[in-house]
């Protein structure tokens, strides 16, 4: 036994060398037709090991066998079954929402509902979130992360400065805190600019006091003058303006609402309440190839429908998976590829892939009924009877499974009786 | 001989169309004039609602149209000839639209409409005109009132070429058949009249609608012929207009629907067809079906998993059909010979014979006396028999919700005494069913196809690997689990008493006794377990008691958790649920897997009636006692709670005197109550853990929870130890009255106990303010349920109606009606996920195993190397553990959570 032992870790080297060498070609030789996928697990499984090319071969060969085994039969049923497979466990499923695993700080839509919304392909999900990455000479830097993180994260002018209105003065006055103007690297000539970007016309009148260091804008002194651009009383544009005032963005990204700082496995990592993905990709220092968000008709309109397709499986797979239940991978990569077969993020439901299914009968008995018909009788539709639906309503077998295929059943005479019209 | 069956005709498509006038007036049967239906005799008026030519009621009354009965008589329509042209309801947006697309001069396509005010028509040259629809059917052009009469003519004006630019079917309908001038009346089958007890006839809706419909066509059309004021005129004019409008809906918004007497709103035609009660969900995608049954569900242990015990009572209603032929002539003659009602043999249940159907088609009932008769003079090849349900029969068993497809699935009848269905326990997590006064239905199969297909994919063996994650979902349950970890855990010796007693249940020999000792022959518990495992079967895995030493000790398991099985025996470990659970039964994965349904059946046939057979004689009970801990234990636990209650009591203060850090974009009070439900939660689990310290495994109820029989470490430590924070909504609770949550605290108490917190366990009992506060709790459960239960049964049935059509093309590609493909190679590698090894496509390492076996060199340095790399990825681990994590939770929900619950989310669901 010893011996043999020897002999094997003296062949070794050399065995090594022709190992490598020839697992993708003998993978390629007698497994050609394998997924891709699994391709590369077994080529990878078995480059970790050392054994001698018979061996590697009846390997490959047995994976095959296996793999023919657990192929789908054609006809199969697979979209009822994912269906099924994800609408079960949703009884299952709580309703509420819970802290995003990691930072106890953010609440983020789980469970039932967040698997409604992305399977409706809501517009913006009802908690949207971003994570993001940062490139490598920022992110282990809590100082430059934190700066990135001001970027990010809206400061409105009511956050840094304390605003008074002046009744009797008919008055606005706009005195900037300058310790956290100072934290954010603001000043008051920007928000004046900020202000005077964005606050609309009225804002050419606001003035600045040097002495006391604040910005107001005086309405008694604007009637009467020229280009006055009140037109209520000063008193309700006062009161108008205070509110457009204070929720004035002056700096960050649109939409984002807070920014949480969190190291992650050796890095800094934000997590953002709100998302604003175009945005911050803009962001100088952010790892633009990492960062996510778990809006999807965001990534969409970003990156293009397969990174749509993508991130529909990866939420509703996250989904799931933090409520502890199993699902196959396949049947989620169905509903994705459903929602997203047509170029175009599709709900599932009586907008989306229901709403413009061919058949009517199929289209009038989920919903909407009256008008899928009327509409049909107007267009001359047809009705070709593929579906599940319309064979089910009319009573006819279904064409999927055992109901796609027909038994043709030749008797002894009917046989010969065909041979013998063959002779003729 | 001809035998009847299969399909004659085949519907390949259907064609939607508009129907002419002429074509209404053509198919009528008789123009419908009077509103009156019947006269003072009873008989229906000619040229009524009710006139005999629409088709017949009555049984014993012959069509006037096509002479047939009731049964033959398919219904004839009528028509009324409508004084003035009237707007179809539906059809509205589409006049709309036609009408902004044409030129009000030459009534021709002239495009899209635009909001250029100045456009003028390419043809004529004249204005474009501006069209409105005030809803529901009253039309302006340029402000100006139109009437459908006036907008007819234009629309009967339209060329036919122009059809299509406007989006329609030139062959399919005309644009002024969307305002109509002929109604048709439907036959009097589909709105029969029903006679009370009173004698009083009672009208179906539709009848009341169109007996409106005809009252004012009749006053229009006077009122017009005598020239009435054009006011007059035109206020009758829109009465008939709302009445047809409601005829065909009544639910249009913008006009009060039509009500009966009694004030409920009519159910018009599109009622009919609309919602969950209407034609098309009710009785088009779901059939009525005779052959079936319901009752009760009670559990049978000595059943197989695929049959399913019937009452005799069910059995002699419920027949199969036996066909005669030349074949079978003289055994058909006997079956009829036995009669409807034969003496038991043996007190033994044997089928009896209830209809014949003879080769005329007459249906023939089969009494005791009779029966003699009708074997010899109607049994004949031709003839159809209605034998009564016997042993073996294949029928279909299915519990509501039919959430899979694992809900309706095909079993095997054994006829039964009794009242319930019989099943056994394996059969309740695809069903999801107990056996608290749950009841299921059973379709007996009918024909030779059916039979063939239930028997080869819908029987129960078939089923036992889930599509959803590719484990099997069919497994043992509770007591089974608990008696087979009795059997293997510590290995006991059983004596040839109970030996003998188990296997007589089962179809197996008594092994060789595992020893000899002082009081004779023994047998080891995991010895009689292996008896029922496959000859070959190699395995090892850890068990569901396994406590996930880091790194793992393997063979040298201290706890018996290391399970090791080679060649078809239990060399150690225990058997609990991971190695035959449901959904996380690892042996029986691999059994159902590698050696075959029938395999996995019979084992679970056996691991049921072993499991049964022990528990009956070993014994096992759990009771409230199991619960005590000693005193030492409850001084430490209230030590535990005091000081949690304090060290709230701090927090607050520190709040109160401003000395708390707010947490990053948290405000200061969000601070305080997080930290707070973080001290309580961590007092709730050292609860538990001193309660679970003097709780050995040698405790039933610790038993059932480590087996992972039923229960968890949770719902121990909550009846031992401590309940822990109630909270609504993921928070502690606040409501009730001003400032406090009830009069026994003082206003704007933040301590621990004023919000819920439960120091007791459910064994020492509650104070009566913690189960005011645990019972808010409970109702946050219930009503989640609630709310849960209808929201994902919506989002199912969107599912479902989004991806029915997709099938697995022949070529491999996954494609819908529409032969879109969806996807090249279904699910990327084209693996049926049921047949999947739990997601993967293949299990490479067993293959390596297998080739190389796991003695060799190779398969032990891998083996170590990926362990090496599950220690290192700690997060991985996780993962891969995920399937057998799983279950606690899912059980913990099944029962009641107890846990932070809300709803907050005001979502639309539900209903068109």
């Amino acid at each position: 036994m010893a011996n043999v032992k020897k002999n094997k870790a003296k062949t070794k080297v050399i065995e090594e060398k022709e190992v490598s060498v020839n697992i993708d070609e003998i993978i390629s030789d007698y497994a050609e037709s394998l997924p891709y996928s699994i391709k590369k697990d077994l080529a990878k499984k078995l480059k970790s090991i050392n054994i001698n090319k018979s061996e590697i071969i009846n390997i490959v060969k047995k994976v095959k066998e296996r793999y023919e085994i657990h192929r789908v039969d054609p006809y199969e049923s697979v979209g009822i079954v994912a269906a099924q497979s994800i609408g079960e466990p949703g009884t299952q499923m709580t309703m509420r929402t819970f802290h995003y695993a990691g930072v106890a700080e953010m609440n983020v839509t789980l469970g039932l509902p967040r698997l409604i919304e992305i399977v409706d392909a809501r517009r913006t999900p009802s908690t949207p979130m971003m994570t993001i990455y940062l490139k490598k000479e920022v992110s282990s830097d809590i100082n430059k992360v934190k700066k990135v993180a001001k970027n990010i994260e809206t400061t409105l002018l009511s956050d840094v400065t304390n605003i008074y209105t002046d009744l009797e003065q008919i008055e606005i006055r706009i005195i900037p805190q300058m310790e956290l103007m100072k934290s954010l690297d603001l000043d008051v000539m920007d928000l004046k600019k900020t202000m005077m970007d964005n606050g609309g016309p009225i804002m050419k009148h606001l003035k600045y006091n040097s002495d006391e260091n604040y910005l107001y804008i005086s309405f008694l002194s604007i009637e009467g003058k020229e280009g006055n651009v009140i037109t209520e009383s000063p008193y309700a544009s006062l009161k108008n303006l205070l509110d457009t005032i204070t929720n004035l963005s002056v700096k960050g990204l649109e939409g984002v609402k807070r920014a949480i700082i969190k190291e992650v496995s050796g890095e800094y990592v934000i997590y953002t309440e709100g998302s604003n993905l175009k945005g911050v990709l803009g962001v100088e220092g952010v790892d633009t190839s990492r960062t996510y968000t778990n809006n999807i008709m965001e990534i969409y309109e970003i990156f293009g429908i397969e990174a749509a397709r993508e991130s529909i499986v990866n939420e509703i797979k996250k989904t799931l998976d933090e409520q502890a239940l199993a699902v196959d991978i396949r049947h989620i990569m169905l509903v994705a590829d459903i929602m997203t077969n047509n170029g175009d993020v599709r709900a599932i439901g009586r907008h989306g892939i229901s709403g413009k299914k061919t058949s009517i009968l199929a289209r009038a008995a989920f919903e909407i009924t009256g008008n899928h018909l009327l509409k049909a009788g107007v267009t001359g539709e047809v009705d070709n009877l593929n579906g599940v639906a319309e064979n089910i309503i009319v009573g006819q077998p279904i064409t999927h499974g055992t109901g796609a295929v027909h038994l043709v059943y030749k008797t002894d005479k009917k046989r010969s009786e065909q041979k013998e019209n063959l002779k003729k | 001989m001809v035998i009847k069956s299969g399909i004659f005709k085949k519907i390949t498509d259907i064609k939607f169309s508009l129907l002419s006038p002429d074509e209404i007036r053509k198919m009528s049967a008789t123009r419908v004039i009077t509103d009156d239906t019947y006269d003072e005799d009873g008989y229906p008026i000619e040229k009524g609602l009710m006139d005999p030519k629409l088709g017949v009621l009555d049984p014993s009354i012959r069509c006037k149209t096509c002479g047939g009965r009731t049964e033959e008589c398919p219904g004839h329509f009528g028509h009324i000839e409508l004084a003035m042209p009237i707007i179809h309801v539906g059809y509205a947006k589409e006049i709309r639209d036609i009408l902004q697309r044409i030129c009000y001069e030459c009534n021709r396509y002239i495009g899209e409409p635009v909001s250029d005010d100045s456009a003028k028509c390419q043809y004529c040259n004249a204005m474009r005109k501006k069209v409105a629809l005030d809803k529901p059917t009253t039309f302006r052009i340029d402000n100006e009132k139109i009437t459908p009469k006036e907008l007819r003519e234009h629309l009967s004006l339209i060329p036919d070429e122009d059809l299509p630019k406007l989006g329609y079917d030139e062959k399919s309908m005309r644009p002024e058949w969307l305002i109509l001038t002929v109604l048709p009346v439907p036959p009097i089958n589909i709105r029969p009249s029903i006679t009370l007890e009173s004698g009083d006839r009672s009208e179906d809706d539709l009848t009341h609608k169109l007996v409106d419909v005809l009252r004012i066509n009749q006053r229009l059309r006077e009122n017009r012929d005598l020239g009435a004021p054009q006011l007059i005129v035109e206020d009758l004019w829109e009465l008939l207009q709302y009445h047809v409008t409601t005829y065909f809906d009544n639910q249009t918004s913008g006009i009060p629907p039509a009500r009966h007497r009694s004030g409920r709103p009519l159910k018009t035609l599109i009622q009919r067809l609309k919602g969950k009660e209407g034609r098309f969900r009710s009785n088009l995608s779901g059939k009525r079906v005779n052959f079936s049954a319901r009752t009760v569900i009670s559990p049978d242990p000595l059943l197989s998993i695929n049959e399913v015990g019937v009452p005799e009572h069910m059995a002699r209603e419920l027949t199969v059909p036996l066909y005669v032929t030349p074949f079978n002539i003289e055994y058909a003659k006997n079956v009829v010979r036995i009669g409807p009602t034969p003496p038991s043999r043996d007190n033994k249940y044997i089928a009896g014979v209830n209809y014949l159907i003879r080769a005329d088609g007459k249906r023939v009932k089969i009494t005791d006396n009779l029966s003699p008769m009708i074997a010899d003079k109607y049994v004949e090849p031709g003839a159809i028999i209605e034998r009564q349900l016997m042993d073996g029969d294949l029928v279909l068993f299915n519990r509501q919700p039919s959430l899979h497809r694992m809900s309706m699935m095909c079993h095997m009848v054994k006829v039964m005494p009794g009242m319930t269905f019989r099943m056994n326990l394996s059969d309740c997590p695809p069903y999801n069913a107990d056996f608290d006064g749950d009841e299921m239905n059973l379709h007996v199969l009918q024909s030779e196809e059916a039979r063939a297909e239930a028997k080869v994919i819908m029987r129960v063996q078939e089923n036992i690997l889930s599509p959803r994650f590719g484990m099997p979902i069919i497994g043992a349950i509770h007591d089974h689990i608990t008696s087979l970890f009795l059997m293997t855990y510590k290995n006991p010796k059983i004596r040839i008493g109970e030996i003998i007693y188990i296997y007589s249940r089962i179809a197996k020999n008594i092994p060789k006794p595992s020893g000899i000792d002082e009081n004779g022959s023994y047998w080891y518990g995991r010895d009689i377990f292996s008896t029922v495992l496959p000859e070959n079967l190699n395995m090892d895995f850890k068990s569901s008691i396994c406590i996930k030493c880091n790194p793992c000790m393997k063979e040298k398991c201290d706890y018996e958790s290391w399970v090791k099985i080679r060649n078809g025996r239990l060399l150690m470990g225990t058997i609990d649920a991971k190695a035959v659970g449901s959904i996380k039964g690892l042996i029986l994965d691999r059994i159902a897997r590698d050696y075959g349904s029938e395999s996995a059946k019979n084992f679970l046939d056996d691991i049921t009636k072993i499991a049964v057979s022990f528990i009956t004689i070993r014994g096992f009970t759990t009771g409230i006692e199991d619960e005590d801990i000693p005193d030492d234990a409850v001084k430490e636990i209230s030590d535990v709670m005091k000081k949690a209650k304090n060290d709230v009591d701090l927090l607050v203060e520190d709040y109160k005197e401003g000395r708390l850090q707010e947490m990053p974009g948290r405000s200061l009070i969000d601070t305080l109550e997080v930290m707070i439900m973080g001290v309580l939660s961590k007092a709730r689990d050292a609860a538990g853990d001193i309660a679970s310290k003097y709780l050995g495994m040698e405790n039933p109820a610790v038993m059932m929870a480590k087996s992972g029989a039923r229960g968890n470490m949770l719902n121990l430590s909550q009846m031992a130890g401590s309940i822990g924070q109630q909270s609504v909504r993921g928070e502690r609770l606040h409501r009730g009255y001003t400032d406090r949550t009830l009069p026994h605290f003082k206003k704007g108490d933040m301590g621990a106990e004023a919000h819920g917190f439960v120091t007791t366990s459910y064994k020492s009992g509650l104070t009566p303010t913690e189960f005011f506060f645990h019972c808010m709790g409970g109702r946050e459960g219930l009503v989640d349920t609630a709310a849960r239960t209808s929201r994902s049964g919506y989002m199912q049935r969107r599912l479902i109606n989004a991806l029915e059509d997709l099938k697995v093309d022949e070529d491999k590609t996954v494609k819908n009606t529409a032969d879109t493909i969806i996807q090249f190679l279904y699910g990327e590698d084209d693996i049926d996920p049921a047949k999947s090894v739990q997601g993967d496509a293949v299990d490479i390492n067993a293959v390596i195993k297998e080739i190389l076996g796991e003695e060799h060199h190779a398969f032990v340095e891998m083996e170590e190397k990926q362990n090496m790399e599950k220690i290192k990825g700690y997060g991985e681990r996780e993962l891969d553990e995920g399937v057998v994590e799983t279950t606690d939770d899912e059980e913990e929900l099944d029962t009641e959570s107890e846990g932070p619950g809300g709803f907050d989310e005001s979502d639309d669901y539900g209903g068109a």
